[in-house]
């Protein structure tokens, strides 16, 4: 039997790290305080000391900390980046994400010995795109965009000897990660250059008479009857018009949950699981990483055997943006 | 004004057109005062009105009648049918390609094969734009995101270090922005993308996205998402070609694309151009924010009338 693949969760903060491993992630995964990595949230992410704090609670258990540095470097002086990777690897990190070929290239070549996994940001979609990454820069690990189907996956498996990770459940971004730049078009920052989507600070709620608007920059992304829940103007999952039709024209508010071809993952042979959500609290971060980490030990007891208990979905349901749930692009009709 | 040191390309055409107006489109472009000309699927493998082997013909063809030609490949390569297609564009055996993912790249440069990296190739850095280079990169385009002072650094830096690439700049059309998995055409139609009975045909321009206060904001392209603003750097060219910029690219649209061309043309040779004039597609407002450092979204300067 193949081994059970990683789970792999997000730690925004040194509780959410310590909560993820208490709950029984294989492996966290967090970024610095800076613009070197894809969730540059204000009040989220490590500094020096509280990532040494968090690698040793981890390596103390047995478990790994990767360190993403998942944003491309900005211009002339990518000295940030650089020393972002310095840092990581001065820390002891289990593995650096990275996006930019072009720190992958300067890891490579200063940190010898420092494991490269490729960011989702980095767009590897196919093998031919991972297995360069695996020639030129020694990548170990890929984790690949939320467009594939669990067919398409497999056979990139079956084309390279990195290894894959997927995504399991969290926000779904619909567009290719790492080419996506609606929200720089809206308002001058995107995940690319500034490691944030659909910022914060962009964002206003506006009464127009019983009906609330959610704005970005300015631009209405979407307005809630009275009745309606309102969701975070995340522009991608706004109602828009298209010929004279007003729906979620791109995606509605939805989380990816990959429960239901879990079997199917494991059969492929992914090395990795991912959660997404280093924005969450550690209540989320928790109730996620138990309930995968059941699923994920019951399917190694159980394999052919193995359904999803209600109990599982009902938990991951609660925790689901808008309460839905999608299985995505693992899933054809979905495209 | 005197005349700039600025090349003129004609990107790939990424919006779906039925065959005969595409033969009729580069048969017109064949006589526009072009220097190179780009084509090829780059957006959606569904896309067959023209074959692989078809749009490798195109090219040789022009390339026969004294082009210089490009052909671009596919931006987002999932499955083996994608690759194999890929391979095919990579191993045309005569003109350079395209590259817009690092598929593409990695086949390109295993082949041996010259290629320009694309705007989707996420180049933001000099040490990046470097590893292309010597991966076999002759050429790049910014990502359309990429500010005026960015490049006009990383160009300076070039420079410095002796590294001979063209930089092409995204200067007019609909935006690409993004890539999905799915088709935001076949969805607007209740369609599945495995039967979107090719919807892309009834939009030449792609379909507008407005807000629901009927603002235009973007453009439902398959599986690609443009702005709804033409990206317009016109009013820049001076400056374009200061910092160093080597070509700048009109991309097709349904109609007045050669009146597009010829007013770049009449830019480059130093005449003044009546910018409010030029046709848009679908009638769109100019933006040029993200060449200003600002939301892409932004309409060009006061000097111009940004919308129709």
């Amino acid at each position: 039997m193949k081994p059970l693949p990683e789970l792999v969760c997000p730690a925004g903060s040194l509780p959410a790290l310590k909560t993820a491993i208490d709950h029984g992630a294989d492996a966290v995964y967090m970024g610095l305080k800076n613009e070197t990595n894809a969730r540059n949230f204000a009040g989220l992410n490590f500094d020096e000391k509280s990532a040494a704090a968090g690698i040793r609670y981890a390596h103390d258990k047995g478990r790994k900390v990767l360190m993403a540095i998942n944003t491309f470097a900005q211009g002339v002086d990518i000295s940030r980046w650089q020393r972002a990777v310095d840092q990581a690897a001065d820390l002891g990190v289990d593995a650096v994400i990275l996006a930019d070929i072009g720190l992958m290239d300067y890891a490579c070549r200063r940190h010898p010995r420092l494991r490269l996994h490729m960011s989702v940001q980095g767009s590897a979609t196919n093998y031919e795109a991972v297995n360069l990454a695996r020639e030129r820069f020694g990548v170990v690990r890929a984790v690949l965009p939320r467009v594939l189907t669990v067919d398409q996956v497999r056979h990139v498996i079956e084309h390279t000897d990195v290894e894959i990770e997927v995504f399991g459940f969290g926000s779904l971004c619909v567009m290719v990660e790492g080419r996506c730049l609606l929200s720089s078009y809206a308002t001058g920052e995107s995940p690319n250059t500034h490691g944030v989507c659909s910022p914060a600070k962009f964002v206003r709620w506006e009464q127009e008479g019983a009906a609330t608007a959610s704005r970005l920059n300015g631009i209405l992304i979407d307005r809630y009857g009275a009745g309606e829940a309102a969701g975070y103007p995340t522009l991608c999952k706004g109602r828009f018009d298209v010929e004279g039709d007003t729906y979620y024209a791109l995606e509605e508010p939805t989380s990816l949950n990959v429960l239901e071809v879990l079997p199917s993952l494991l059969e492929i042979g992914v090395a990795a699981i991912k959660v997404e959500g280093r924005q969450r609290s550690p209540a989320y971060v928790a109730q996620v990483t138990q309930t995968l980490r059941a699923a994920l030990d019951e399917a190694a007891r159980n394999p052919q055997r193995f359904s999803v208990k209600p109990a599982w979905q009902a938990a991951l349901a609660k925790l689901a943006e808008g309460q839905q749930q999608t299985l995505g692009a693992y899933s054809r009709p979905w495209k | 004004m005197s005349a700039l040191n600025l090349k003129l390309t004609l990107g790939p055409s990424l919006f779906f057109w039925p065959r005969e107006t595409v033969y009729a489109f580069y048969e017109e472009a064949a006589t526009w005062p072009l220097d190179t000309i780009y084509l090829g699927e780059a957006v959606c493998s569904r896309r067959q009105q023209l074959r692989t082997s078809d749009w490798i013909d195109l090219a040789h063809k022009l390339a026969d009648a004294g082009h210089d030609v490009v052909l671009s490949c596919q931006a987002l390569t999932e499955s083996e049918s994608d690759l194999k297609r890929l391979r095919r564009v990579v191993g045309n055996g005569r003109v350079r390609v395209e590259t817009n993912d690092l598929g593409a790249v990695h086949l390109a440069s295993s082949a041996g094969v010259p290629f320009v990296a694309g705007c989707h190739s996420n180049i933001y850095n000099v040490d990046t734009l470097a590893l292309m280079a010597s991966m076999g990169a002759v050429g790049w385009v910014p990502p359309v995101e990429m500010d005026r002072d960015t490049l006009a650094a990383i160009l300076a830096e070039c420079r410095a270090r002796a590294l001979p690439l063209e930089t092409e700049l995204f200067a007019w059309g609909r935006l690409p922005l993004a890539l999905s998995a799915r088709c935001f055409t076949a969805r607007h139609y209740n369609l599945k993308k495995d039967d979107c009975q090719f919807k892309c045909l009834e939009h030449a321009d792609g379909a507008r996205l407005s807000t629901r206060e009927g603002k235009g904001f973007l453009t439902v392209n398959g599986i690609q998402t443009m702005s709804d603003g033409c990206h317009a750097l016109l009013p820049h060219l001076t400056d374009i070609a200061a910092i160093g910029v080597s070509a700048v690219r009109v991309s097709p649209q349904a109609t007045g694309t050669a009146e597009v061309v010829a007013a770049f043309r009449r830019a480059i040779a130093g005449s003044a151009v009546d910018m409010d004039s030029l046709p848009r597609p679908d009638g769109a407002c100019l933006v040029d924010g993200y060449w200003r450092g600002e939301a892409g979204i932004n309409p060009i300067g006061e000097h111009h009338h940004a919308c129709a």
